[in-house]
């Protein structure tokens, strides 16, 4: 097929693709627009196959069948609360791909200086070097995520100068091959360069940022798709990877604005190492103490209340206790009591991760209520219980202008009746910041695991 | 079509596809965007395609073959592995369950 019939076709790979995510608005279409978005790539993929110039094949074939067998058993068989690293690992992979074609590109189209034509040269450099820093920096995302490196900021000394420097020499060396010094050494400089980047990049960032991080990471792979599509000159590329650049980037500019930070300051903060303990941080008072209470306690609370509402932090993907919780609240329900859940934006270690989790254990969605949704609910509310969230309900946030997080949006559970914590224990959470929450009166914390605390409450409120 | 030509309809369409993506990512509510990250995730492995041009070049030297392989696996994993684990996401959500919990 020639060039034009193939193009053409294309075309209908990306209206699928604009279909998917249309079907996306809606949870009970979405299901079926991402099935017709895997139909339009496998049209792409056809029709790749029938391009002229594509003529050898067992590459193709093998990679497909190594690449493909490892994504559908990697996908099929990870649990839902290591879904962030998963969509850290594929988001990997792909920045990977498209920084590997333009490897191969510049290697085949550059035998000598000055015969590529700046466009092409400036769109491989692109993507080369935002292919190479989203794959690195992905991986570490994903070793932080899956805890196979401390997930707590890693700095060291003049971090942000070493950064820069290494990024104009990334920089310095893309220009000189646009400027027409296509020499295959700057290529690879350009490659081992913007990894090492990439690795740079991530480390210094917390675990509790990594909402932005991987909405971040999900643009430049689309960024990197749309770049290696203007050195291929390939229209589907070109669409489906600026789809995706600008999700990315929305998804970016909305965790920002939940954390009530900008975006550079996420990156460049080193959240948590840089904030200096305010002077009356714990803005409680003095004599307040934390009140710690028992199971019986709580499943009284929350058994005879008319109303409660769950706040699920990170705490509850790491104990894996979403099915607990979600047995504990049908449990209330059949007792009558109201339940629905708020779910703070950066919850957990990636957009929306909570919804899933309690998705999963077959909470139906619409009980998942948004954050101002649920803000206008808790002055209504008998019981907040707080299961494993810590900084998205810290009242700081709201009244101490000295805390580091003064000025995100939180979860107002402190004008609910009462207040449960389920915390582990008194350490503070992931920023190191002091929770004035947990002084308040109207507080009471059970310590403990979240998933043993959640399991003993079902069975303390069965036998009300 | 001339070189210079092509590339200006490939930035107008790249403009285009920018607005376009910020039109309809919009209306994706809180509760979808973990599937909206990673199907997102998976409509960017369409750089298989690109991956498929570099591998099945005729006549191309070993590292030519060794890097269009590797960026097959790699583009493969991403399309095949996005679109399940967003498959598996979305068939959670749901309003009520149909049966209850085992």
């Amino acid at each position: 097929m020639s060039r034009e019939v193939t193009n053409l076709l294309y075309l209908i790979t990306i209206v699928t693709f604009i279909l998917a995510l249309r079907f996306l608005s809606n949870p009970a279409t979405a299901r079926r627009g991402n099935q017709i978005g895997a139909g339009g790539m496998l049209v792409a993929i056809v029709v790749t196959f029938l391009q002229k110039g594509v003529n050898s094949y067992w590459e193709i074939i093998v990679g497909m069948v190594v690449g493909g067998t490892f994504g559908a058993v990697a996908a099929r068989r990870v649990h839902m609360t290591a879904m962030p690293q998963m969509v850290a690992l594929f988001n990997g992979v792909g920045g990977g791909a498209a920084a590997l074609i333009s490897l191969a590109e510049f290697h085949l189209h550059a035998p000598d200086p000055g015969m590529l034509q700046g466009d092409i040269s400036s769109s491989i450099v692109l993507s080369a070097i935002i292919g190479s820093i989203s794959f690195s920096g992905s991986m570490i995302a994903f070793a932080k995520l899956q805890e196979l490196i401390r997930g707590r900021p890693i700095t060291y000394p003049l971090q942000q100068v070493v950064n820069g420097l290494l990024f104009a020499a990334i920089l310095a060396a893309g220009i000189a091959i646009v400027a027409g010094a296509e020499q295959q050494w700057l290529m690879w400089a350009i490659l081992g360069g913007a990894s090492v980047f990439g690795i740079l990049f991530v480390l210094p960032i917390g675990g509790a940022d990594m909402p932005v991080v991987i909405s971040l990471l999900n643009a430049f792979t689309g960024l990197a798709a749309a770049a290696t599509g203007f050195e291929l000159e390939n229209n589907v590329l070109i669409v489906s990877g600026m789809l995706v650049g600008a999700s990315g980037t929305f998804l970016t500019i909305m965790m920002g604005r939940a954390m009530n930070r900008s975006v550079a300051n996420v990156l460049f903060g080193a959240f948590g190492q840089l904030a200096p303990p305010a002077p009356g941080a714990a803005a409680g008072g003095d004599d307040s103490q934390v009140r710690s209470t028992t199971v019986d306690d709580v499943a009284v609370m929350l058994g005879y209340a008319h109303k409660v509402v769950i706040v699920p932090g990170y705490g509850m993907a790491v104990a894996q206790a979403q099915h607990d919780v979600r047995a504990l609240a049908d449990l209330l329900e059949t007792r009558g009591v109201e339940v629905s859940y708020a779910i703070h934006p950066v919850a957990g270690r990636m957009p929306g991760h909570m919804n899933v989790l309690l998705a999963e254990a077959n909470v139906p969605y619409p009980q998942l209520k948004e954050m101002e949704e649920a803000n206008a609910e808790f002055p209504r509310t008998d019981v907040a219980l707080v299961i494993g969230a810590n900084d998205v309900v810290n009242p700081d946030a709201r009244n101490n202008p000295g805390s580091p997080i003064y000025g995100m949006p939180i979860l107002n559970v402190d004008s609910a009746q009462q207040v449960v914590v389920l915390k582990r224990s008194m350490n503070p959470g992931f920023a190191g910041i002091e929770n004035p929450l947990f002084l308040n009166p109207k507080t009471v914390m059970l310590f403990g695991d979240a998933k043993e605390s959640i399991e003993k409450l079902a069975t303390a409120v069965k036998h009300l | 079509m001339s070189h210079g030509l092509l590339l200006t309809f490939e930035i107008t369409i790249l403009v285009l596809a920018i607005f376009l993506g910020f039109e309809v990512i919009s209306k994706v509510p809180t509760l979808l965007h973990t599937p909206l990250m990673s199907g997102t995730n998976a409509i960017h492995g369409i750089v298989i395609v690109g991956a498929m041009l570099v591998a099945g070049l005729d006549h191309k030297d070993t590292l030519t073959s060794v890097i269009g392989l590797v960026a097959v696996v790699l583009a493969s994993a991403n399309v095949v592995g996005g679109f399940v684990v967003t498959d598996r996401m979305l068939e959670m959500f749901k309003k009520r369950e149909k049966k209850p919990e085992p």
